[in-house]
């Protein structure tokens, strides 16, 4: 009771403290961190220019199932990993450039749509804990995932360059090389402005997405998604089909995170083939969790910045933990402590606050039934 | 007759069926592939043993409604806590496991109360909750053991004279201190008799607590948390009670596991150690909801079994090892297949 009493304070300024805390939190946390990193403002400002345009695509395929009311979709590793499928195919077929890029994609988007599909299906089984469900299904796909890379590629899949083949014949290796379009999208428009240069050509696309997305919000079906995610059994009576519509926003979801792996993976220039995928879930929600989002409600300035927050946080942590500790392993450990403890942090307050409400409900709902029977029998 | 069987598979469920047939025809191609049956069900029977406490620990919480433990982690780093503690201290033998359970329990029983308390607090999600906890704390624990002031040079880096290692050998302190007790050696085949009775000593234990009165109210506040408060019961307090005495047994349970397992694993070892714990219990006929003793032994040899047979019998069979994909697959998928099973109301 407590907590709604605040998020409803008269003082617009403690109500602004109070819903934007996590953001904050940050802000105070990097003002200490960032000086005592000693880096430069210029070696920052490009990194975090880099991390943007590297990070941005991802965090944004979080959005919609947000919308559509399934929490925050884990299973973006499930477009993770067809992204990094229609990477391994490009580089069989020797394509490069930005060809080579939209050959990735066109091969990863059909591999994505049935990822999708399948994951709508059993998120749709797993009503109310859909998040849970997300993240082990991951974990599951990312078995399927090893088991067609290492044991079906260069086997039953054909695979023709020896280099991407590991010595005993079939397998992918562990790491490959993207130098065939590694930075293609960064550097295809791209400015310098005193020493920080800026892939306006990413900047293009991520504000072409973000568009979409603003769009998307606007049409039939966003709307429908929106009316599913206030209330499942409302919109089912409005005729709304119900699974049918989380069904798509999960597809939606998948098909951007395979752009977003890709659209990464160039700028990194090379595939961990069996980890690139692991944490991107992980570090993608703590971003947008960072940024201000919730569970329920998460928008495209919580994505930026989350992402600038986040990845500052990132970068000085181990250098502050070096300075103030005398171990950069420390600043390494933070770093992953704090991803992880913000995800739950958050999930906690939302389910606490969703609680509470709850129970101020049936409270109110308790004594109007007694106010109710007390008038009867006093009237 | 097929209706019985129709009745089997329908309580059993399809996925239990397959890997078990799975599992049997393992055991079948075994000796075909020149792997001697016996070195195959004694190191069956070792996991099992060493993995059978904490899979154990799963089923209070379970029990209770709080669903799967996948913050298993808190438990397993307070048995952490106790095992470098006792090293430190440099108590050897039955003793040395003695210690480390004793500084064990307290530290899991303080962070099971607040475990419980937040979990409380987040009714209907605290699976996604617990598993965020469990990862953050183990990142938390990775920062305190490069600082934490122990001093045993058996455990600390060479170089430099502090923090702990990533692996911390228990040979010479209490390695195998449960398997080796009246433990029976014929041949190649082994049986930690020890480490088993230790087991049963504890499911034993957990099994006639359930039988109590607490156990009941533990079990009503789980199956139906309204009619067990309309009938005085307590439900929040269940709730936290069931949480610290998961938390107390995977404490122990990562001893138990360590013990036979010869080295105490720091740092982010501990990740996604709930996970393989989860799959076993779910694969012994579990379900989010309720869960048994039967389900521990069943589900914990049959996961184990998998794991001890397919690495042998594949690389005999194929020439290569994919003993840890297909870990990967079943345990996962065993846990989305729980997910997404609506829990049917009991008769």
């Amino acid at each position: 009771m407590k907590d709604q009493s605040l998020t409803r304070a008269k003082n617009p300024l403690v109500r602004f403290v109070i819903s934007n805390a996590v953001p904050i939190l940050f802000v105070i946390l990097l003002i200490f961190a960032v000086p005592l990193s000693g880096f430069s403002t210029d070696y920052l400002l490009n990194e975090i220019i880099t991390r943007l345009g590297r990070n941005s695509f991802l965090v944004i395929s979080l959005l919609i199932p947000v919308m559509a009311g399934m929490g925050l979709n884990f299973g973006i590793v499930l477009g993770a990993m067809a992204g990094q499928i229609g990477l391994i195919f490009m580089l069989d077929w020797g394509v490069v450039g930005i060809p080579g890029i939209v050959l990735a994609m066109l091969i990863g988007t059909p591999i994505a749509i049935l990822l999708g599909m399948l994951a709508g299906m059993i998120l749709n089984r797993a009503k109310g804990r859909e998040m849970v469900t997300s993240m082990i299904l991951g974990f599951f796909i990312n078995g399927i995932y090893q088991l067609t890379i290492l044991y079906g590629m260069g086997s039953v899949i054909p695979i023709a360059s020896d280099k991407l083949l590991l010595p005993r014949g079939y397998g992918v290796r562990n790491a490959i090389d993207l130098i065939s379009i590694r930075k293609a999208l960064d550097n295809m428009w791209s400015i310098e402005i005193s020493g920080v240069s800026i892939p306006l050509g990413v900047f293009a696309i991520i504000a072409a997405l973000c568009i979409f997305v603003f769009w998307f919000t606007r049409t039939k079906l966003g709307q429908d998604m929106r009316a599913v995610g206030q209330d499942m059994q409302v919109a089912a009576t409005a005729g709304i089909n119900v699974d049918r519509t989380r069904t798509l926003s999960i597809i939606i979801s998948t098909v951007l995170a395979c752009y977003g792996q890709i659209i990464f993976l160039q700028n990194i220039g090379t595939i961990n083939t069996y980890n690139s995928h692991d944490q991107v879930g992980t570090f993608a929600i703590a971003a947008l969790l960072i940024g201000g989002a919730s569970v329920a409600k998460a928008t495209i300035p919580n994505v930026f910045i989350g992402i600038t927050l986040f990845h500052l946080t990132f970068i000085v942590a181990p250098r502050a933990g070096k300075e103030l500790l005398g171990q950069a392993q420390i600043g390494e450990f933070f770093r992953v402590f704090v991803s992880y403890g913000i995800i739950a942090i958050s999930l906690a307050l939302y389910a606490w606050r969703r609680q509470v409400e709850k129970e101020t409900e049936r409270r109110q709902a308790k004594a109007a039934i007694k106010a109710a029977v007390e008038d009867g029998t006093g009237g | 007759m097929f209706e019985g069987i129709a009745n089997l598979i329908e309580k059993a469920g399809w996925p239990r069926i397959i890997i078990a047939l799975f599992l049997l025809s393992l055991f079948v191609i075994a000796p075909f592939v020149n792997i001697s049956i016996g070195t195959s069900i004694s190191d069956t029977l070792v996991r099992f043993a060493m993995n059978s406490v904490l899979v154990l620990s799963l089923v209070p919480m379970v029990q209770s409604g709080c669903g799967l433990n996948f913050g298993m982690q808190l438990g397993v780093i307070a048995g952490l806590i106790g095992a470098v503690t006792s090293i430190e201290l440099g108590v050897t033998g039955l003793a040395g496991f003695l210690t480390a359970i004793g500084i064990a329990i307290p530290f899991a029983a303080i962070l099971g109360f607040f475990y419980g308390l937040l979990l409380n607090r987040v009714k209907g999600d605290e699976m996604v909750v617990a598993t965020y906890v469990g990862f953050s704390s183990v990142a938390f624990m990775s920062m305190m053991w490069l600082l934490l002031p122990y001093k045993s040079p058996n455990m600390i880096w060479g170089y430099g004279g502090s923090g702990l290692r990533t692996t911390i050998s228990v040979e010479g302190y209490w390695l195998g201190v449960l398997n080796n007790f009246l433990s029976i050696r014929i041949g190649n085949f082994f049986f930690p008799t020890g480490t088993i009775l230790f087991f049963a000593l504890i499911a034993l234990l957990v099994w006639s607590f359930f039988k109590t009165k607490l156990g009941t109210a533990m079990t009503a506040a789980g199956s139906n948390p309204v009619y067990a408060k309309a009938a005085g019961v307590n439900v929040d307090r269940m709730r936290i009670l069931s949480v610290v005495i998961s938390t107390v047994i995977a404490a122990v349970g990562i001893l138990v596991y360590e013990q036979s397992f010869g080295f105490i694993q720091l740092y982010m070892a501990p990740l996604l150690m709930a996970f393989p714990a989860v799959a076993a219990l779910l694969l012994g006929g579990a379900s989010v909801s309720k869960a048994s003793m039967g389900n521990v032994i069943i589900g914990a040899f049959l996961f184990q079994g998998i794991l001890t047979m397919t690495p042998s019998v594949m690389n005999n069979l194929i020439k290569s090892d994919m003993s840890e994909v297909i870990r990967i697959i079943v345990s996962n998928g065993m846990i989305v297949y729980a997910l997404t099973r609506r829990t049917k109301v009991r008769k």
